[in-house]
């Protein structure tokens, strides 16, 4: 425990050696001290409630207010913002629910496209610092910074210091870094001091952190499992090194000995790029639980031409068809057929998981339809029919009325079946 | 029970009966065989609930009696023996195991009771006919390429055996379609097939049936009802459900009309196919043919992999035109060919082309073309 402690301002990013209780340079209290902080170079960067933050930037008179973005019919909070999480609203929650324990809280109704392009942004900046750039979503991506020192003459993390303070600057909304040596620990770390934080979690450091540290805190450890660890006795991840990793894959099967090897803080997974898309897919959650076989079936035609126009933008056809269905208590179900040759155009699509969606027993309550192709290959596909000659005709329409789309707009050509599902018939609950 | 019989019987019996046996079974009496014992013979059953096959076979018989054992373990036991070893099986009152002892090899092996195994419930098939085993396997053969796999359209996974009328002479005709082509060959209608009822052999079945032809030498015999056909191959009966479906009207799928013939050498054009093949895309296999005076050129053009092409030599002298194919679909086509010259009728570039072998008028196929 010789080795020279070395100390990062966050506030001016000077590097020094020794024991400070601030920054000599800038006098800022804000420091990251670590002997081994300059080996590290597995990052997590989390945008700070990242939909609030975009409409506070652009919206000033927001900035002292309780601002929840969500809404729509079935009312769940999307983000909060750090205020209103003052109050205790948490994402996912019941909007009714937020309203009660924050009826000051300014509601905002999701703008999907401004904060893609925001996210964007943010990722080019991300890109700019290292080529292995994992996203996990818009607002979200592990970094690997193994080997930039060279590149930009300092250790990853003043690199990440410096991009922070960056992506502050250039985009107004704050991130919060987690640095360490795996992608567990770098998101474990992220987590640990929000919003606007940098934390580390070193080698030496690793078991002291997590020790304390809730099961529930561990990534893929949902409610059930962690309900039934807690039964068990195993609350903390200090709790959990007491059993043998044999114990815990005996008890819990794979999910036991990732548990066992993450309570140590052992995480062999490597950054990746994005990976290739395998599948193209979209799903839709019903403002009201539907039941009404008609209505199912004009909502799964609209995410068959929602499918269908990314499969024709990408080039795609795909050999396998799923459909997905969430029913009212939440129980997932999904359907798959194999075609014989790969497709992609939203009839056929349509006409292979219609059948599906009604093989399936009636009366049943869904609160979400999905539909996608998988298995894909570069290909136009549909390439008709012997038994349906009907079906290159359908074709040629289709391709003919995306033309008119493209130019004229989305909605202009619309099947009969659409209109069912813009104006859904009143359904008498049971 | 208790009964001796020789390897190479047991082996055979074991081999024709275990591949109905799936390699996966969620009710564990499946993935037995139902062993019989009595007289002077040994039967074995095997069944997946929808086919069933039994074989008999002579044995020494100590004792009579059924018991059921693991179908695939049976048979690799038995695939390991010893070439003219005698095997017995017994099954004794004070031990739930089925003991084997060949030689000085001994196994005991879990056996279920017979009395669960299921049974196929026998029923009378109303049409019975002989027909040339090779006969029944050539109908096999030049159709089951082109069964679907896909389960949407179930009443595509067999072939469809019926009655039919060819130039006023009636034939045994046999069809397999997956919608993007289509197989169809004909025999001479065998006596006493008449009354046959038109059908839908299942996939699987098709398969099993033309192993077993393998074995068999001269006529088989094909009892038909509406729901089971059942194939006798002497010691062996294969009994299977039908598929419960109507087979689509595929007449009208077979172009009549179509006016631009092309000839060409079989055995060249399938090795052309084959070679440029090569760099096509994995999943779609696309390949172009294009006609003119007197030749075929086929091109692959895959932006990843490269670009191919082949020049043959083919009796054409219509308008030039440009075709594009499924390679698998034309090599599956060029391996049923028998005589020398493929012959393609083509329409246009969007339209089914038929496809018949100058060796053998009885056959007949039908390809839908890619867009190219």
């Amino acid at each position: 425990m010789n080795e020279p402690l070395i100390n990062y301002c966050r506030a001016c990013h000077t590097r020094f050696n020794g024991v400070h209780e601030y920054c000599p340079a800038c006098g800022d209290h804000a420091l990251l001290s670590h002997p081994q902080i300059d080996q590290l170079s597995i990052a997590h960067i989390d945008c700070d409630a990242f939909f609030a933050s975009v409409e506070k930037r652009d919206n000033p008179e927001l900035d002292d207010k309780p601002v929840i973005i969500g809404g729509g019919q079935r009312g769940v909070v999307s983000t909060a913002c750090y205020i209103a999480r003052l109050y205790g609203v948490r994402s996912a929650m019941p909007m009714f629910k937020a309203l009660e324990l924050c009826p000051d809280a300014v509601v905002i109704s999701p703008k999907g496209g401004r904060y893609g392009v925001v996210g964007r942004q943010i990722r080019d900046m991300m890109f700019d610092t290292t080529p292995l750039v994992e996203p996990l979503s818009i607002d979200e991506a592990f970094l690997d910074l193994t080997g930039t020192q060279r590149l930009h003459k300092c250790a990853p993390v003043l690199t990440l210091l410096k991009l922070q303070q960056h992506i502050y600057d250039e985009v107004g909304v704050t991130v919060s870094v987690g640095l360490s040596h795996n992608k567990f620990l770098a998101k474990t770390a992220s987590e640990l001091d929000k919003p606007n934080g940098f934390s580390i979690i070193p080698p030496r450091d690793t078991l002291d952190i997590l020790a304390p540290m809730s099961v529930r805190a561990v990534y893929g450890v949902g409610p059930a499992f962690a309900k039934k660890l807690e039964d068990q006795g195993l609350r903390t991840l200090k709790d959990v090194r007491k059993l043998s990793d044999k114990d815990l894959a005996h008890r819990y099967g794979e999910a036991g000995l990732r548990l066992a090897r993450l309570s140590r803080g052992e995480d062999s997974r490597k950054v990746k790029l994005e990976r290739v898309r395998k599948s193209v897919s979209g799903e839709t959650t019903f403002h009201r639980d539907i039941c009404d076989l008609e209505t199912l079936k004009s909502k799964l035609w609209d995410q068959c031409v929602r499918v269908a126009d990314e499969m024709k933008t990408k080039g795609v056809a795909g050999h396998v068809v799923t459909l997905k269905l969430k029913t009212a208590d939440f129980k997932s179900l999904t359907r798959r057929r194999t075609l014989n040759a790969p497709a992609q155009l939203a009839d056929t699509l349509y006409k292979t998981a219609c059948p599906l969606l009604e093989a399936e027993p009636k009366g049943r309550y869904y609160r979400l339809i999905g539909v996608g192709y998988s298995d894909l290959v570069a290909a136009q596909g549909d390439v008709g029919d012997l038994l349906d000659p009907n079906a290159l005709k359908r074709a040629a329409i289709e391709r003919a009325s995306d033309v008119a789309r493209a130019k004229f707009g989305k909605d202009i050509i619309q099947k009969g079946l659409s209109f069912k599902s813009q104006a859904p018939k009143k359904k008498t609950e049971p | 029970m208790k009964l001796t019989i020789e390897r190479a019987a047991l082996l055979k019996a074991l081999g024709h009966v275990q591949a109905v046996v799936e390699r996966r079974n969620t009710i564990p009496i499946l993935s037995n065989v139902l062993i019989e014992a009595s007289g002077d013979q040994a039967r074995f059953t095997a069944t997946d609930l929808d086919m069933e096959i039994v074989e008999a076979t002579g044995a020494r018989v100590d004792r009579e009696g059924m018991v059921t054992a693991p179908a695939h373990t049976l048979y690799e036991i038995a695939r390991k023996l010893p070439d003219g070893a005698d095997v017995t099986l017994e099954m004794a009152s004070d031990d739930p195991r089925m003991s084997l002892s060949a030689g000085r090899s001994r196994f005991n092996l879990p056996a279920l009771p017979p009395s669960d195994f299921p049974v196929m419930p026998s029923e009378d098939l109303a049409v019975t006919f002989q027909a040339p085993a090779d006969q029944m396997a050539r109908l096999i053969d030049k159709t089951r390429f082109a069964v679907s796999t896909e389960e949407t359209r179930y009443y595509l996974n067999g072939i469809h055996i019926h009655v039919a009328d060819r130039d006023r002479r009636p034939v045994l005709r046999a069809v397999a379609t997956d919608g993007h082509r289509l197989a169809l060959a004909e025999m001479q209608l065998p006596s006493g097939a008449e009354a046959m009822a038109a059908i839908i052999v299942p996939r699987k079945a098709v398969n099993e049936i033309r192993r077993l032809l393998e074995d068999a030498n001269d006529d088989v015999t094909v009892s038909v009802s509406e729901g089971k056909i059942r194939f006798g191959f002497g010691a062996a009966v294969l009994t299977s459900k039908l598929i419960d479906g109507s087979f689509p009207d595929y007449e009208r799928v077979i172009p009549r009309g179509n006016d631009k013939l092309m000839r060409v050498d079989r055995a060249p054009f399938a090795q052309a196919v084959d070679r440029v093949a090569t760099i096509s895309q994995e999943k779609s296999r696309s390949i172009k043919l294009s006609m003119s005076q007197g030749q075929v050129v086929l091109t692959v053009n895959n932006p990843e992999s490269g670009q191919a092409s082949e020049e043959l030599s083919a009796d054409y002298s219509s308008d030039e035109m440009h075709i594009g194919f499924n390679a698998r679909y034309l090599l599956d086509v060029a391996a049923q060919i028998g005589g020398d010259e493929v012959v393609f009728e083509f329409n246009d570039s969007a339209s089914p082309t038929r496809v018949t072998d100058s060796g053998d008028p009885d056959a007949e196929y039908v390809l839908m073309p890619l867009r190219v």
